[in-house]
This record gives C-alpha cells, structure tokens and sequence, in this order.
C-alpha cells in the first residue's frame, strides 16, 4: 500500500520583514535594501503517513505545525522539498472558507465545494446530504448573511466532510457549533476512520490526539521531534515543553512547605537530612520514563546525624498544575520505625502506578513522634508516566464492561 | 540512496489513486493543466462575480448596461455636435470600438486586484490561483456579450448591414482579446499582491491607453499625421503594435464597415479671374483600407503576442504563488 502522503524533505522559509514596503513609493525609496530575517518555520521535514490513519500534528503555539498542515493542503508552497498527496484532498483550515454573504447557501455549497476541488457532478450527488447534515434544509436558499454562525459553520463542516475526501487536512476546527453538533463530527471522523481514510489533524491539545490519533509528529522550532504512537509522542512534547522553559511547577516544594511551616514545620536542629530523590522502575536504563501500571520504587538518600526513634515518613505526589494528587497519610501510615544514624537509604514503593499521561512532583517529609517536620525535600523530584492507552485523565483505572441479558451471570471483558 | 528513490519512484507511479504534489518549482503544463481542471470552479466564480455584483440592486444587470451607454451617450455628444467629428453614422464607429475597449478595460481592471481582494481564500483554500484574474475576465466577458446583443438590436434597429465577409475577423478578434486580457489580468494579479500600487496604476494606463487606441477617432487621422511627416513615420508601426488596436480595427471594419465616405468640401477654385469656393466631392477615408488578409495577419500576430505574454504571465504566477499565502 503507498503511503497517503509522502512529506520528503520539507523545508519552508519565511522571510521576517522589519517592515514591508508594498508601495511603489516605499519600493523606490528602500530599493535594494529591505531589511528583513530569514526565518525557517519547518526544517527538513521527512514522513510517510499510511493510507487509512489518523495522523496528529502536535506543537506549542508558532512550532510550525499549521505551516506544515498548509504545505500538506498545498496553500504554501515549501521552499525546498516536496509532498506528494494520493487521492481527492480536502482541507478543513477554515470552515465556510469563501463563503459568499450575498450568495444563498445552496450557491455557497457548489462554490465552497468546487473550490475544495470537486466537480459538480460530485456535489450533485451529494447536495442533499449536506444539507441535511448541516440540518439547513429550510434555509438552504437563504442568503449566507442571514445566516448565525453556527449555521455557517455548520454548513461549512458539512460541505467538507461529505464530499468523499481520500485525505482530509483539519485544523482544530472540529469544535464547532453546539455539543450534539459536535458530537456529529467526532461520529462523522469515526465514520472516516472506519472507512479507512487518511486524517491529519492539526491541534496543541493532546488529549484529543490520544483519543483520535494513531501516530502523532511533533513538530518544535520547525523540526519533527518524533512520529510515533500518540503516548510516545505526548511525552516527547511535554519534554519539548519543560525544555523550552514551560517548568510545571516549581513552587510545589515551597507551597507545602509554607502550608506546613506555620504550625509544625519548625527544624531546630538538622538531625535528618534528604539528600536527594531517585525513582527506579523497571526498563529505567533504556527510557525516562514510566508506563502506566508499571511498578515505581521512589528512593530517598538520608543523611542522619542523630538516631531517631518512631520517625514517620510521608510521601505526597504532585500533579502538573500543583495540586496534590495523593499524600499517605501522615505519621500513621508508615510510622515508628527507627532511623539509625548515618547514610540511610528509604524506599517507598508502588506495586503499580495508576497515572495516566504527565510529569509528577514527589514530595517527602519526615517527622518524629511527636508529627515534627524533621526535614522535607526542598525540590520537588520529577517523574514521568507515558500513557501508551487511549483513556484521557490523570489516574488510570481499569474498567471492565459486560452487556448480558438481565439474569445472566457476567461476562467481564476488560475494555482497552 | 538509489534504490531508495527508484522504490519512491515507483510507488508514485504504481499509486492507485490520483497523487498530488506540491513543490517549490511547478511546470508550466502541470500550471496549465491545473488551470483547466478548475474550469469548473472558473464557472461558479464568473456566476458568483456575477450574483454578487447587483444583488440587491432593482435595476440589477442594467446597471452594467448603463455605464456604457451613458459613455457611449456622452462621447457621440460631444465628438459629434461640439468636436463636430466627420465620421458618419459615428454611434455606431464608436460602438464598434467601444465594446472592445469596455471589456479590455474591465477585465485588467478586475483581475489587478483579484488575488488580493480574495485574500480570505487564497490564504485558506487550495487550488489554481489563476482562476481568480480569469474568473474577472469570464465576467467581463459576459458583459461584453450583453453589450454584443445591444449592438446587434443597434444595426438591426438603424438597418445598417455590417460587412459580412470581414466578421469572422470578430471572432478571431475576440479570441485574441481574450487570451490578451487573460494573460494581462494573470501578470497584474499576482503583481499586485507584492506591489500594491498597481490596481491604482492600472487605471491611471488604461485611462492613456485609451486615448491611445482609435476608438474616438479614427485610425487613419493618427496614420495620415504620420504620413505627412515622413520622419515619423516608424511610428505608424509603434502605433500598430499596440496590441489593442489590430483587434480594434477588424472590429470596427467588420461592424461599422464604412471605410470611406463621400463629402461636398468647398475647394478654392479660380473661375474667371476670381478666386470662389466650389463644392466638389471629396473622398474621405475613415478606416485603414487595409484589405482582409492583412488584418488577418495583423491578428495572427496579436495571437502570438498574447499566447507569449499569456504564457510568461501563467510562469511569472507560478514562481510568485508560493508567497501569496504569506503576503496576504
């Protein structure tokens, strides 16, 4: 089978233009030197994307991604390099693109269409269940300008999605009119799927790449980081993210410290001190990171000047946006063991951890008897689940379903 | 690396389905043929351009009748009554001139800007660009063609017979406007996307352009000015090369068909030792009295001239449409 889309080595320059002189006047008078930056939006882009997938394209604000998705639809050209597109290509960058206010919708309908590049005969044949998927039969022959939004976009989404694409290019568009609306779409690109269409689709959100995608690029400063399984790839853009100074954050440490410091945290003497937080899980040598329902042992170098009877020890995990995810609870659950003097190694472990997709901060108090804060780790440790799954969330839970008639016994099947 | 590409290769061209590309570099028959795989969409544009134009309006397409005979009513008056030009039947000299200029002028009019003003589509829609400046001159065209019928109800309505042997040169004529206009429109829509000047430039030149065509005068005034200054004279030839006026001339020889007209001019005659004014006929010309198959050849050079400068204009519109998307 070839590939859908062949992007082979493409590259797009854009030239940064201090100020752009588009007058005859200006021309003449800034001849020869028009000051401006040469700015590479995409570098040597090179992907096979197969026939029938779902592909995302994946990047911050200004990456390149719609760059790349408008070298794909053919609106820029790429200034070296070339793409190669088999079969009947429509795009979805604007919806209602050339809309004509004055026009009715029915005229709109063949203008839009035919300038996706479909005949009239094709549109013939399917004029009517556009209509009736953009549920305007009773305004079909209005003008456009009488028209509310939701009805353009409607009408708009509608002319895309029914005219036979073998490719469709979207760009975070699908969120359009009101939930059932939408909810007709996200049905309308399953149906796609299932008919084994090629999509790529644009979007910074990487939850709706998880639950849509089958491989996802991420695309940072221009360059393809990865093409990989959406997991993978949401991984290796949050990575981009931390890289690129979007730390989560970094106050966590001092938050709980504040939130305790008033009442118990009050260290006179150092007796205990945590010297650093490592994590080990299995497959640690190949990769950074964890994959969900994988086992995680969190280990805590000490150092103990003063050997310490009944010495709680207390675990908390942060979430990305610094709210506490889950904390063991303080001073009963893992209480009185003693702390010898010297280098100490304390080990907590989770037989299997039920996150979902993100970075997580692990914080580490330890107490005395009487629920004295002896030491907390100043800097919150980091570590990262890949969720190689679809479900979107933070914590996994594994969940199985079964449909019987109502007196017979389950049969439990766990879903994926 | 070889095989690697011969394996691209033939995948390209083992692929069921129709494969597109984009690339820097396009090459002209892949432009062309582009061009004329979106003639449908040409269509809808000129019906669009169309609608649009005089929706709302209640005299709708009359308004685009009224312009010229409004410029039509005006010139007659002025160059008939006031410049007392001797051009007999000269409504119709005019006409005949005038429709041709009408739709020149219109079609470069709107194709300057036609790129930009569809900024909204260019920047989000793919498809062959050059549909937007030809889509202008569809739409001119069919203006002409309104304007034509006005023209055919003129001669029937005055029962003036054209010269029926020169008419097909109005077809030829008509295909060689076209395709000039097309190429023209093509060349100042992308030109204008970078230098913005131009939709006003356009009609400023048309504006000398005009005067520069024999629509309001005739042909044979500039020659004669010529001829009788034989230093000059290459300029006849300059005059001729303006690619407008070899399809003026066959239109107003097929159309007006008066090449010469009889008049009674008093001459200075000494009769009888006194100096009188005697009424004798003169035969004036009016049109070139080129015969039929110079005209011909003169539009079969035009024909190559605008199948040129169409061609340099579909090229010209290929290395600058990468940019479009960007300048917009």
């Amino acid at each position: 089978m070839n590939p859908a889309i062949e992007i082979r080595g493409v590259s797009k320059r854009f030239r940064l233009y201090h100020e752009k002189y588009t007058s005859l006047k200006e021309r003449v008078i800034h001849a020869g030197h028009v000051p401006y930056e040469e700015f590479w939006a995409l570098k040597d882009i090179e992907a096979d994307i197969d026939s029938g997938k779902t592909i995302g394209i994946l990047g911050r604000n200004g990456s390149g991604k719609s760059t790349l998705l408008k070298c794909l639809a053919g609106i820029l050209q790429p200034t070296s390099g070339d793409v190669v597109i088999r079969g009947q290509l429509a795009a979805m960058l604007e919806l209602g693109a050339g809309f004509q206010p004055e026009l009715s919708g029915r005229d709109n309908v063949y203008l839009n269409a035919s300038l996706l590049g479909f005949t009239k005969k094709d549109i013939d044949k399917r004029f009517d269940d556009i209509v009736a998927f953009a549920e305007l039969e009773k305004f079909i022959d209005n003008q456009v300008k009488y028209y509310s939004s939701g009805m353009y976009v409607r009408l708009g989404f509608a002319v895309a999605v029914n005219v036979d694409p073998d490719v469709l290019l979207v760009d975070e568009v699908l969120a359009v009119g009101d939930e059932r609306f939408q909810r007709k779409c996200m049905e309308r690109v399953q149906e796609f799927q299932r008919d084994g269409r090629t999509i790529v689709v644009v979007s910074h959100s990487p939850d709706m790449m998880r639950q849509t995608c089958d491989r996802v690029m991420v695309i940072d400063r221009g360059e393809l980081i990865t093409f990989s399984p959406p997991g993978e790839a949401i991984r290796a853009f949050r990575d981009r993210l931390v890289d690129s100074g979007f730390e989560p954050n970094d106050d966590v440490g001092e938050t709980l410290k504040d939130g305790v410091s008033s009442s118990i945290f009050n260290i006179k003497k150092r007796v205990v001190q945590i010297e650093n937080i490592t994590f080990s899980y299995p497959g640690m040598e190949d990769r950074n990171y964890i994959v969900t329902g994988e086992p995680l042992e969190v280990r805590v170098m000490l150092k103990v000047s003063e050997t310490i009877l009944g010495a709680s020890f207390n675990l908390t995990l942060i979430s990305e946006n610094g709210g506490i995810l889950f904390t063991s609870d303080a001073g009963t659950s893992i209480s009185g063991l003693t702390l010898e003097s010297g280098d100490r190694v304390l080990s907590f472990r989770f037989e299997n951890v039920p996150l979902l997709d993100g970075r997580f901060g692990v914080n580490i108090d330890i107490r005395d008897t009487g629920g004295v804060v002896l030491d907390i780790s100043e800097q919150s440790a980091y570590f990262e689940v890949m969720n190689p799954g679809r479900a979107v969330g933070v914590v996994a839970m594994p969940l199985s379903i079964n449909v019987s008639a109502p007196d017979s016994s389950p049969i439990w099947q766990l879903a994926q | 690396m070889i095989t690697d590409e011969l394996i691209k290769n033939n995948r390209m061209v083992d692929g069921e389905l129709p494969a597109r590309v984009v690339s820097a570099k396009t090459t002209l028959i892949k432009r062309l043929i582009g061009i004329w795989q979106a003639r449908e969409l040409l269509l809808f544009l000129i019906r669009k351009e169309l609608k649009v134009k005089y929706k709302g309006s209640i005299l709708g397409f009359l308004w685009s009748m009224l312009n010229p005979a409004i410029v039509l009513g005006v010139y007659y008056v002025v160059f008939k009554y006031f410049l007392k030009s001797a051009i007999p039947d000269f409504a119709l000299f005019l006409f005949s001139g005038l429709i041709v200029w009408n739709f020149f002028s219109a079609a470069l009019q709107g194709s300057a800007s036609s790129v930009v003003g569809a900024a909204g589509i260019v920047k989000k829609v793919s498809f062959p660009r050059e549909v937007l400046p030809l889509a202008q001159v569809g739409t001119a065209l069919f203006f002409f063609c309104l304007q034509s019928l006005v023209l055919i109800m003129f001669l029937a309505g005055f029962q003036f017979a054209p010269a029926w042997s020169y008419l097909p040169l109005v077809l030829f004529g008509l295909i060689d406007l076209v395709i000039l206009a097309a190429g023209i429109g093509i060349f100042l829509s992308a030109l204008n996307v970078s230098l913005r000047d131009i939709e006003h430039l356009i009609q400023v030149l048309l504006q000398a352009w005009f005067w520069g065509a024999p629509i309001i005068y005739s042909y044979n005034t500039v020659y004669d000015l010529f001829l009788r200054h034989p230093s000059v004279k290459w300029l006849a030839t300059v005059y001729l090369a303006d690619p407008i006026t070899p399809i003026i001339l066959a239109f107003q020889r097929a159309l007006y068909g008066h090449v010469t007209y009889v008049s009674l001019n008093p001459v200075a005659k000494v009769v009888s030792g006194h100096l009188t004014y005697v009424n004798q006929k003169v035969t004036n010309i009016v049109l070139a009295t080129y015969p039929y198959h110079f005209l011909a050849e003169l539009l079969v050079i035009v024909l190559f001239a605008a199948i040129a400068i169409f061609i340099g204009a579909v090229k010209y519109f290929g290395n600058v449409e990468g940019n479009f998307a960007e300048e917009l």
